[in-house]
């Protein structure tokens, strides 16, 4: 297989851009493993874990971790360019849209539906990752004091500088044994 | 306050937000629940939960919605200018790390951090769903529906394997209906 150019990876993450409902990373895999085949599944799996352990928005960092791959600097920037351009140009549209429309009583009836349920679709992620993390009693602890501290409104560098030590003593201890 | 002083408060809190954001967008969202509605006052707590519901209609990252919050803020300047704080310096560090990462590939130092900052990533999503389901509540009519709704879509995502699109579009269908 012959590595990506530029505009190949910018053309790829320009369309992973525009067809992402619903989240990144699983369209990400989809293309860059199953229809490319750039990356193997492993390949893309380490990526991925790397962008999510980063601070910053996952599918964001593992596209500039394709891109280095591939293209170093200019590869990530192409990668990085091309997820955004699309999904940016259509919230403007939409946020202009919302300006104008937002107040109509069907509008606003229709987004607060769609609210209660992209809500759901939220915690209902976070407990389908946390089954399958299958965490052992401490990192579950750990888990729980993050959701408590957060809805008691802790400040997030509270929440993360505070129980990193904790999930780091409880992922250690796993590790060794 | 004038325009600027907002602009100044919106990338200097997503600029915080972001380099502590472990876990991506979604995590960071009760953070961003308090520079929007708590600190800054700029919209209400159904505003924020429709801002997240818009963002999620649309295609891309959900980091996406950083960008209609500046928009609320500060027109497409502000668009702009909230999703280069969230998303600049963060890629630079990104960057620089999978140009160093060669050296560490494997290390159990590396399993560690991941395995150990998971769990708190999963954490604050959770916090995140339980905050947006609370915004959705609040502030409508039918506050006993909305509250089915978000714990329908929960046991959707969660138990079944279709996709999250269908929630959305249900949640659109019964929100229309039972909420004018």
């Amino acid at each position: 297989m012959k590595a990506p150019t530029n505009r190949a990876l910018f053309l790829t993450y320009l369309q992973i851009g525009l067809t992402s409902f619903g989240g990144v990373n699983a369209w990400a895999r989809h293309m860059l493993v199953e229809k490319r085949g750039w990356l193997t599944e492993q390949e893309y799996a380490e990526t991925l874990g790397i962008g999510q352990v980063l601070p910053g928005p996952n599918a964001l960092n593992t596209a500039i971790g394709v891109g280095v791959r591939f293209g170093g600097a200019m590869g990530a920037l192409a990668c990085a360019l091309g997820l955004f351009a699309g999904p940016m140009a259509l919230l403007a549209g939409i946020a202009a849209l919302y300006d104008a429309y937002g107040q109509l009583p069907l509008v606003r009836a229709t987004l607060t539906g769609i609210a209660a349920a992209a809500a759901g679709m939220v915690l209902g992620t976070a407990i389908k990752m946390g089954v399958k993390l299958q965490p052992t009693l401490p990192l579950l602890a750990v888990g729980l004091a993050a959701v408590a501290l957060a809805l008691l409104r802790a400040p997030l560098p509270f929440v993360v500088l505070g129980l990193a030590p904790f999930g780091l003593a409880a992922a250690w201890w796993k590790l060794r044994r | 306050m004038s325009d600027g002083d907002d602009l100044w408060a919106l990338v200097w809190g997503f600029l915080g937000i972001s380099l502590l954001s472990v876990g991506g967008g979604v995590a960071a969202l009760p953070e961003m629940h308090r520079l929007m509605v708590e600190n800054q006052g700029w919209m209400d707590d159904l505003a924020f939960s429709k801002r997240y519901a818009l963002a999620q209609a649309a295609p891309g990252p959900n980091v996406m919605v950083v960008g209609l919050f500046g928009w609320h803020v500060a027109g497409i300047t502000g668009m702009f200018a909230a999703m280069l704080a969230m998303c600049g310096p963060t890629s630079i560090l990104a960057y620089a790390f999978c140009r160093l990462r060669g050296h560490l590939q494997g290390a159990i130092a590396m399993r560690v951090f991941e395995r150990g900052m998971v769990p708190i990533a999963v954490g604050l999503i959770a916090a995140s769903g339980l905050l947006l389901a609370q915004g959705a509540a609040f502030g409508t009519g039918g506050a006993p529906l909305a509250i089915a709704i978000s714990i329908g879509s929960t046991l959707f995502v969660w138990r079944s394997r279709f996709s999250p699109l269908w929630v959305l579009g249900a949640g659109a269908l019964l929100g229309a209906t039972f909420f004018q």
